[in-house]
């Protein structure tokens, strides 16, 4: 299922990040690899976000190191452009739904001019939006735009897509939707790491669980365990929905 | 001297009956501007954009400096350019003194800080919001500035229009560099200011008018195009 070469598995070293005298990521080490589908779960402030743009390559650590295994067989430049994220707060250019993946496609140029309509119309149609293909992008419901961004890194058909909370702003039935077509990206050969808060959907979705807690690593184990099992006492209380901190 | 009634009653007639030197007083100050303007924003835009995301030692005092350029007065802007194609000037051999063409690169140099000013400030705010999604995407700043000024092309068009402003309205520079010859370069400011020194006071005020109505239909026109463009496009 997963035979085409991919730049995974990501290795994390140690990695920190410190801001204003304090460590907001703190010495996480941990190997991700192809096959599964991984969360990062941890409450308000435990740097999911922050993980997730360090492993993207939007900010520098301050120590340790993000390694790519495929850095030496694509080069730097092709393994920035084999990875997609959806941020939290995406942003929509301000143009059609549909030129908003055109251009994100001409960006990566892998496909010709030609080839990049098409495929940004199913994209969007993956998602439930092909009837909003020529409307300003701005324009559209807050949750219609969260589609519109998975589409808009789906269309890129990455090794690795990063999703920041991308059912934040949806209704149920948009979620599920979202859900069938994260697992269709998966299905397609596209490594998936996200963030989410809907416990629900972790466990409908992951195959691994990275549980965070104050910028540190407390867990990385398979869905089940961490679920059924939970090793540390923060995650506990995280998953009977006390406050950790 | 003339009772204001009557001056503009006659300045009415002018206006009415379609008077042909004011009517080739007026195109010629509008294609003067219109040319500047345009010059302006070709150099501008990018200058700005350029400026809003390029690091490089002494981008701080690039930036003061155009900020305090839009302040500088017409008539050094005038002087300016009067010294460069004058005669003895680096560029006197292009005869280009007390033409159209003089008077363009006058307005040229004096809206070209507004608008790179302000696309700065704009495209600046703009890449705070979008710098990680478009870096995210694959694009550098090189790339990203054709993207950030399409999409502050709402917030661009009002800073052209001050530009557009600054142009029509300046007398000084147009003065200097062109002369006011009649029929050559005259402009409406400049033959304001003339005919009003001369006591002519109807074709001043004719003029004044026309002045205000052009500038009024450029801003309201750049206005209902704002508003439906913008809500078109969210
Ligand atoms: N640029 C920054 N400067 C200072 N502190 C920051 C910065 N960016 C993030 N932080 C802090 O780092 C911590 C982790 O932030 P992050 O956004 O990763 O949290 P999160 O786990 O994604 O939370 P949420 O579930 O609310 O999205 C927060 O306390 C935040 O205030
Ligand atoms: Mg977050």
């Amino acid at each position: 299922m997963h035979a085409r070469a991919t730049i995974l598995p990501l290795t994390l070293d140690r990695l920190t990040y410190a801001r204003g005298g304090e460590t907001l990521i703190d010495g996480i080490s941990a190997t991700i690899g192809p096959s599964s589908r991984t969360v990062v779960l941890g409450p308000n402030g435990a740097g999911k976000s922050l993980l997730l743009r360090l492993c993207h390559g939007l900010i520098a650590p301050t120590n340790g190191a993000v390694r790519w295994a495929g850095a030496d067989a694509f080069g730097r430049q092709d393994v920035a452009r084999r990875q997609a994220m959806v941020f939290q707060r995406p942003v929509l250019l301000r143009r059609s739904a549909l030129a908003n993946i055109t251009y994100a496609l001409s960006l990566q140029g892998r496909l010709g001019r030609s080839e990049r309509p098409a495929r940004a119309r199913d994209a969007l149609a993956s998602v439930g939006l092909a009837h909003v293909a020529e409307r300003p992008a701005r324009v559209l419901s807050g949750g219609e735009q969260q589609r519109l961004a998975i589409a808009r890194a789906a269309a890129l058909k990455p090794d690795v897509l990063f999703l920041d909370e991308p059912t934040a702003s949806l209704d149920p039935g948009a979620c599920r939707a979202i859900e069938d077509a994260i697992r269709a990206i998966d299905a397609a050969g596209t490594k998936i790491i996200m963030t989410t808060h809907d416990l629900g959907q972790a466990r409908r979705l992951a195959d691994e669980v990275l549980f965070l807690c104050r910028g540190r690593l407390m867990e990385h184990t398979p869905a089940g365990e961490f679920f059924e099992r939970p090793r540390t006492p923060q995650a506990a209380a995280f998953l009977r929905g006390d406050i950790v901190g | 001297m003339q009772g204001f009634d009557e001056a503009l009653a006659a300045a009415w007639r002018l206006i009415v009956t379609g008077d042909t030197a004011l009517v080739e007083i007026a195109a010629l100050s509008l294609k003067v501007s219109l040319t500047a303007v345009f010059c302006a924003a070709l150099i501008g835009l990018p200058l700005g954009a350029a400026l809003a995301l390029a690091r490089f030692p002494g981008r701080g005092a690039v930036i003061v400096v155009i900020n305090a350029l839009m302040g500088l007065p017409p008539v050094v802007a005038g002087l300016l350019v009067y010294l460069l194609l004058s005669r003895a000037g680096p560029l006197g051999p292009y005869g280009l003194l007390f033409t159209p063409t003089a008077m363009v690169i006058a307005q040229t140099l004096l809206v070209t800080p507004i608008i790179a000013a302000l696309t700065r400030q704009v495209v600046a705010d703009l890449w705070t919001e979008y710098s990680e999604q478009l870096t995210s995407l694959g694009a550098g700043r090189l790339r990203a500035v054709p993207t950030l000024l399409w999409d502050a092309r709402f917030s661009l068009v009002t800073a052209i229009l001050a530009g557009l402003g600054r142009a029509m309205a300046e007398v000084g520079a147009i003065l200097v560099v062109g002369g006011n010859i009649d029929g050559v370069t005259r402009t409406m400011t400049t033959a304001i200011a003339l005919e009003t020194s001369k006591g002519d006071l109807p074709l001043a005020l004719g003029l004044g008018i026309v002045l205000l109505v052009i500038v009024l239909v450029i801003n309201a026109a750049a206005h209902l195009f704002g508003a439906t463009a913008r809500r078109a496009a969210g």
